[in-house]
């Protein structure tokens, strides 16, 4: 199927062609990287509108691995949940390719970043049409490099260089469970692709590992969950779950483009794809599928509550960000990958749209993020404040926008699955109404109440401007998909077009449940309720929340802190980190090493120094030296064999 | 009948004059004489056990000897003429160029 070759390709061509010839652009990668993006979109459309009635295609576009049972090919698996997922991602990587024109205008790192924006979109197709854990892995990686490499564009900035290694490493940690779970899948089934891992599992059900061996003790669990727990880590890392996350808020420090293509709507979803992608494993993993439900939940609950209190305008929808993906991870463990996908889809529209609505803030203050110095906008940039709305409503879960389909679906899928669903289901109504709280928040300080911009004796004057139209066009299309997106999605029955590769979860016995529409109707009220407490303490100038502050100061300190994760790691591994290395440098390596191979040095100099003297150049000498030496010689063959 | 043993004891002697006029003796003529000096201890050698053995080999070797003597003379004398328009001087002190 050459069609589904090309959407791939395209971006990577973009990428070839900025990223070799990129001195000769002078500021107009863009001239070659977006007709190509926009062509690969095309594409993507068509054959997402074709998937409808065409059947799935596997496409071996080259081998690759081929030692033994290893059987590793490059290929380009186009089925319903691949069709989907590379719709929303060429959409929003051409929205971005033409929004970064406008925000970055003027960079000196332009056409770098357009270069790395299409390899980025190309690895993220070839993530998402991987028909086997290998391919699947290399495009995992090659997406976090473009990451670490976006991030850290500003490279002169300390911040930055610190975020993309905070991301990086972090990342690693995830990505080595990542490897060892494919070690493992294909020690137990002998094949890393889908099309042959999916049918065996059910006859490796009962098969269970010792996972003691090596200390010679026995505790035998079933290889199954092992796999898919080792799996899930690497989801963890990529998808910024907790205890993994911390690095994603930290990415915010690179520009806003890739905030919103990368960190919102398309890489921190790769571990919801995976999981998804992998579920008929993970649906004969029941312990597994237990930790992914709880690590998702509580992902949501602790990322909304540190939104709550965040002043860096960015920060905020990144934290909103990481607890949106935790729903999507919390249903994927109950069995609802389809809800979880559909909520990934409308979160793309919408999260791209809030990322891209704070940078056009951000750009037309010169900069500034932090919301406390804003205030009063609305008149400025009217249009930013209209998109942002819509997408802070469709985060808040309000109908009729986007999110409200897909959240509310995730609640009552979550809500039918008995009493464990039930209890996060309580979690996620919750996290709702703190979402819609620090969502209306971010708007009223924003854009409502005074003007604080320039109240700060700040050395020039500011002038808040409606940003060019490269910037506004994506704005609006993500609008319109955000409105509809939802609907559509419900319309035309996304969940049976799914259940190709995403079984619908059978629904459980509820015992004096609420109805459906009681549960939507539950979680809009919560939503509401959420926006009324932001209205009240946002709303206009109170001096409520600094109240709330003081007297709450305990909880406002762990929120303000991020839970102090950062504070623990940085205690935990990065200070006994450096320690130890500068124990080797100062110690093993100064000490041990260096003293030795100077010391070779020192010796051979002192040696030489003392043993060149013999040598004085006097020709007789030597060969008083050589006479005495034959004289001895025949001495001491006279003494001591003739004797 | 002169026994073996005085030739040997004729042709150390010499061959020791030679050999500390080579090693003590700062002037380079003098030193390329010992030279010849101890090339014709061995030369006495050759010949005293030529004798003693009946073997001729020896005297035909002193032959060779002789004649390897006469040329490094010649190629000595060369070498000494030489360095002498270089260095204005014939005392092996001033000949140093094999030291750094």
């Amino acid at each position: 199927m050459m069609p589904i070759l090309l959407i791939p390709l395209l971006p990577l061509l973009g990428f070839l062609i900025v990223g070799i010839f990129w001195p000769f652009f002078k500021g107009k990668g863009h001239l070659v990287a977006l007709p190509l993006v926009t062509l690969s979109w095309a594409i993507a459309t068509l054959e997402f509108f074709k998937s409808f009635s065409a059947p799935p295609s596997l496409t071996l576009v080259y081998d690759w691995i081929r030692s033994g049972h290893l059987d590793v090919g490059i290929s380009l698996q186009y089925d319903h949940l691949a069709a989907v997922m590379l719709f929303m991602v060429t959409t929003v990587a051409m929205l971005v390719h033409l929004y970064t024109i406008g925000y970055m205008h003027g960079d000196s790192g332009y056409d770098r970043f357009f270069a790395y924006i299409s390899l980025f979109t190309f690895s993220m197709i070839m993530l998402v049409l991987s028909d086997n854990l290998v391919e699947m892995f290399i495009f995992w990686e090659a997406v976090g490099l473009c990451s670490y490499l976006l991030i850290v564009h500003w490279y002169e900035r300390r911040p930055s260089w610190l975020a993309a290694n905070k991301a990086f490493i972090m990342n690693r940690v995830g990505d080595f469970g990542f490897l060892l779970g494919i070690f493992l899948a294909y020690t137990v089934f002998g094949s890393v692709r889908f099309a042959e891992i999916f049918p065996a599992i059910g006859s490796h059900l009962h098969q269970s590992v010792n996972l003691a061996a090596v200390f010679r003790g026995s505790w035998n669990v079933p290889v199954l969950d092992v796999i898919a727990l080792l799996l899930f880590l690497g989801a963890v890392g990529k998808s910024a779950q907790i205890p993994l996350h911390p690095w994603l808020p930290d990415a915010m420090e690179g520009p806003t483009p890739i905030s919103a293509l990368i960190h919102a709507a398309t890489m921190v979803t790769a571990g919801v794809f995976m999981i998804a992608r992998m579920n008929p494993l993970y649906n004969a993993a029941p312990f597994a599928l237990h930790v992914v439900a709880w690590t998702g939940a509580i992902t949501a609950i602790v990322a909304a509550t540190i939104a709550l209190t965040q002043p860096d305008i960015k920060k905020i929808v990144a934290y909103s960000t990481m607890s949106q993906l935790g729903y999507m991870v919390m249903v994927c463990g109950l069995g609802g990958y389809g809800a979880g996908i559909f909520h990934l889809l409308t979160h793309g529209a919408f999260k791209a749209l809030l990322f891209l609505g704070a940078g056009s803030v951000i750009h037309s203050l010169s900069g500034e993020q932090d919301v406390f110095r804003m205030g009063g906008l609305r008149k400025y940039v009217g249009l930013t404040f209209a998109t942002m709305l819509i997408g802070s409503l469709a985060l808040s879960g309000i109908p009729p926008f986007a999110g409200y389909y897909s959240k509310d679906l995730i609640l009552v899928t979550a809500y039918q699955q008995g009493p464990l669903g039930q209890m996060l289901w309580l979690i996620g109504v919750l996290t709702a109404v703190l979402t819609a709280f620090y969502s209306f928040r971010l708007l009223f300080l924003v854009f409502g109440g005074k003007e604080r911009f320039h109240s700060e004796g700040q050395g020039h004057a500011v002038h808040p401007h409606e940003s060019p139209f490269t910037m506004t066009i994506p704005l609006l299309v993500l609008s319109i998909a955000t409105v509809f997106a939802g609907w559509a999605g419900e319309h035309y029955g996304i969940l049976q077009y799914l259940s190709q590769e995403l079984p619908i979860p059978p629904v459980k016995e509820a015992a004096g449940g609420f109805s459906e529409n009681a549960l939507k109707g539950l979680s809009v009220v919560g939503a509401l309720f959420g926006i009324l407490i932001a209205w009240i303490l946002y709303g206009k100038e109170s001096s409520i929340p600094a109240a709330l502050a003081r007297n709450l100061s305990f909880f406002y300190k762990i929120s303000l802190h991020k839970w102090y994760f950062d504070e623990f790691y940085d205690a935990v591994f990065v200070r006994p980190s450096f320690a130890i290395g500068r124990l080797f440098w100062q110690e093993l390596d100064k000490g041990v090493i260096d003293g030795i191979v100077n010391g070779v040095a020192y010796f051979f100099r002192n040696s030489g120094g003392s043993l060149r003297r013999l040598q004085s150049g006097q020709i007789q000498n030597y060969a008083m030296a050589m006479a005495i030496g034959a004289f001895g010689l025949v001495a001491f063959y006279l003494f001591f064999n003739r004797l | 009948m002169v026994p073996l043993s005085w030739y040997v004891a004729l042709s150390a002697m010499m061959f020791v004059t030679g050999l500390v006029g080579v090693l003590i003796r700062r002037n380079i003529v003098v030193v390329l004489l010992c030279i010849e000096i101890m090339l014709n201890a061995v030369n006495i050698n050759f010949v005293a056990f030529s004798d003693y053995l009946h073997l001729i080999d020896g005297q035909i070797f002193v032959f060779f000897v002789i004649t390897v003597a006469a040329a490094e003379v010649a190629i000595g004398l060369g070498i000494i003429i030489s360095l002498f328009r270089l260095r204005e001087s014939v005392n092996m002190d001033d000949y140093n160029l094999l030291k750094l």
